[in-house]
């Protein structure tokens, strides 16, 4: 009951609220969810830690691009298109790295994410440094994906990319595949003992974590209409999305949204307010936030919910 | 996880810290105007500078001292077997929580030691542990955890291999070949190079 409630008031939000900035900030917030989420359905599901997963950000944001530079195409057969090759490049990327554990896994990630970062930097198809821009389409249209005249456009759809991101955990969750994920997770040994096939099923929580993600990449192109490098494939984001997730709570359905409503206001409120000195007195107190947060409560946001319907009950 | 959150916690105090030395600082590039060592000498038609000379000596000293008390002290024996198996150290009589905080603090203490050691040939601003960060993780994870000569092994393959990348095939892409060496490594050796767990 109380979720449709939720959903009708995330549904009306725009309806009632007409300032940019609100509006911004709740995209923001949908956006980042929707990243957790599929950084969680791989690394809280499965256990699979990876702290890479800006290069499929980055292909979905670059793919969707190119095709519109080059052969005009619609973003949305973009943002498949782009989730199609994130999903090859996470298959090609697993095969090698999930023979590894613990920290050489996540190493091994992190050197996957540089090195494509990198290889952006230099590659002039892609714009190399300087970026891309894309082309400002007049009027607004859906099939464009663009919106300059209000923001709800671009809230709906983002909206929309949480919702998705949220059905599909929901629905890997109560499948086999999201048993298997956990058994993984739990004891890869244990689960190969019991016939479950651990390679193949890592790569399938790979393979919906990348379209995701990848989806997430299209939007952002397109809500900001520049990307580079440093933008959609550097290693800080990589972090920032596990960051949300693990502020929420990893391995749960809610805790990447919680996560995200929590993380976004912080930084985006401290900067407002503070980030003008250029002192960096809103990333101090960003800082010594999520050191607090992490030391106090190491279960996430969903572990304080939880403890709270505890007391109550 | 425990692991997750503690990732995060020092994921937090390295914004934090950094921002700090930005309130304090400033952004500005800073350099020792005046460093106790400067020169340079020639090696067999090689020029090295005095400072890197240094630096170089300093990190092999701290890496005898950490060979050395992990290896020959009571501690650093217990700090090792905290790392093996927390709860048999427990066991055994050993203050698990200590060797913890004391594993921490002598890592930021080397670490402390090689930022000083940089000062006298390199340019000191809040971001300047970003970089050697990654590199010093990649090269405990090339040698094998838990190891100090293979650490030292890791950091002086990322090191060689840096340096020739950037002069044999591109500058831009010297930090490909690093990552690559490491992926390469890796795959071949899961464990690191010289890594038991």
């Amino acid at each position: 009951m109380a979720r449709w409630l939720v959903l009708a008031a995330l549904l009306a939000f725009p309806l009632v609220v007409t300032l940019p900035f609100p509006r911004h900030i709740m995209i923001i917030i949908f956006l980042y969810a929707t990243l957790a989420q599929a950084w969680n359905l791989l690394a809280g599901y499965c256990g699979q830690i990876s702290l890479g997963h800006a290069v499929f950000f980055g292909t979905g944001a670059y793919t969707s691009s190119v095709l519109v530079r080059d052969l005009a195409l619609s973003p949305w057969l973009g943002m498949v298109a782009g989730a199609l090759v994130a999903v090859a490049l996470s298959q090609v990327i697993g095969y090698p790295v999930f023979r590894l554990h613990g920290h050489y896994f996540a190493i091994a990630t992190i050197a996957v994410g540089e090195i494509v970062h990198i290889v952006a930097l230099n590659w002039d198809y892609l714009g190399a440094a300087r970026g891309l821009y894309l082309p400002i389409k007049r009027p607004d249209s859906f099939v464009n994906l663009q919106f300059h005249q209000s923001k709800a456009g671009y809230y709906y759809i983002a909206l929309g990319l949480l919702l998705l991101a949220l059905a599909v955990t929901r629905h890997l969750e109560r499948s086999r595949a999201g048993y298997y994920f956990r058994a993984v997770r739990e004891d890869p040994s244990a689960a190969a003992s019991l016939g479950v096939p651990v390679t193949r099923y890592k790569q399938w929580a790979m393979a919906w974590s990348a379209a995701l993600t990848a989806l997430g990449g299209t939007f952002y192109a397109q809500y900001v209409l520049f990307i580079d490098p440093e933008s959609v494939f550097a290693l800080s984001l990589s972090i920032l999305i596990c960051l949300v997730a693990v502020l929420g709570g990893v391995g749960t359905l809610w805790g990447p949204l919680l996560g995200a409503a929590v993380l976004v206001p912080l930084s985006e409120g401290t900067r407002v307010w503070l980030g003008g000195t250029g002192k960096a007195i809103d990333l101090l107190i960003y800082g010594a936030l999520i050191v607090i947060i992490s030391v106090v409560q190491p279960a996430g946001v969903v572990g304080l919910v939880r403890r709270w319907r505890a007391r109550a009950a | 996880g425990p692991m997750l959150a503690q990732i995060f916690a020092t994921f937090g105090l390295a914004v934090f810290l950094r921002s700090a030395a930005q309130a304090l600082f400033g952004v500005d590039f800073h350099l020792v105007k005046n460093p106790l060592v400067h020169g340079r000498v020639e090696v067999a038609g090689v020029f090295i500078g005095v400072p890197q000379l240094v630096a170089s000596a300093g990190a092999l000293l701290a890496f005898a001292f950490l060979y050395w008390f992990t290896t020959r002290t009571e501690t650093g024996l217990a700090l090792q077997a905290t790392a093996q198996d927390r709860q048999a150290a427990a066991l055994m009589g050993i203050d698990t929580n200590r060797m913890f905080a004391l594993g921490w603090g002598l890592g930021a203490a080397c670490v402390g030691a090689a930022g000083a050691l940089l000062t006298t040939f390199f340019y000191v601003f809040p971001d300047v542990g970003g970089s050697f960060a990654l590199l010093a993780y990649v090269a405990v994870a090339l040698g094998g955890f838990g190891n100090v000569p293979a650490t030292l092994a890791g950091g002086v393959a990322v090191g060689v291999v840096e340096v020739l990348g950037g002069l044999l095939i591109d500058p831009t892409l010297k930090y490909v070949v690093v990552f690559a060496l490491y992926l390469a490594v890796v795959l071949w050796r899961p464990q690191g190079l010289f890594g038991r767990f």
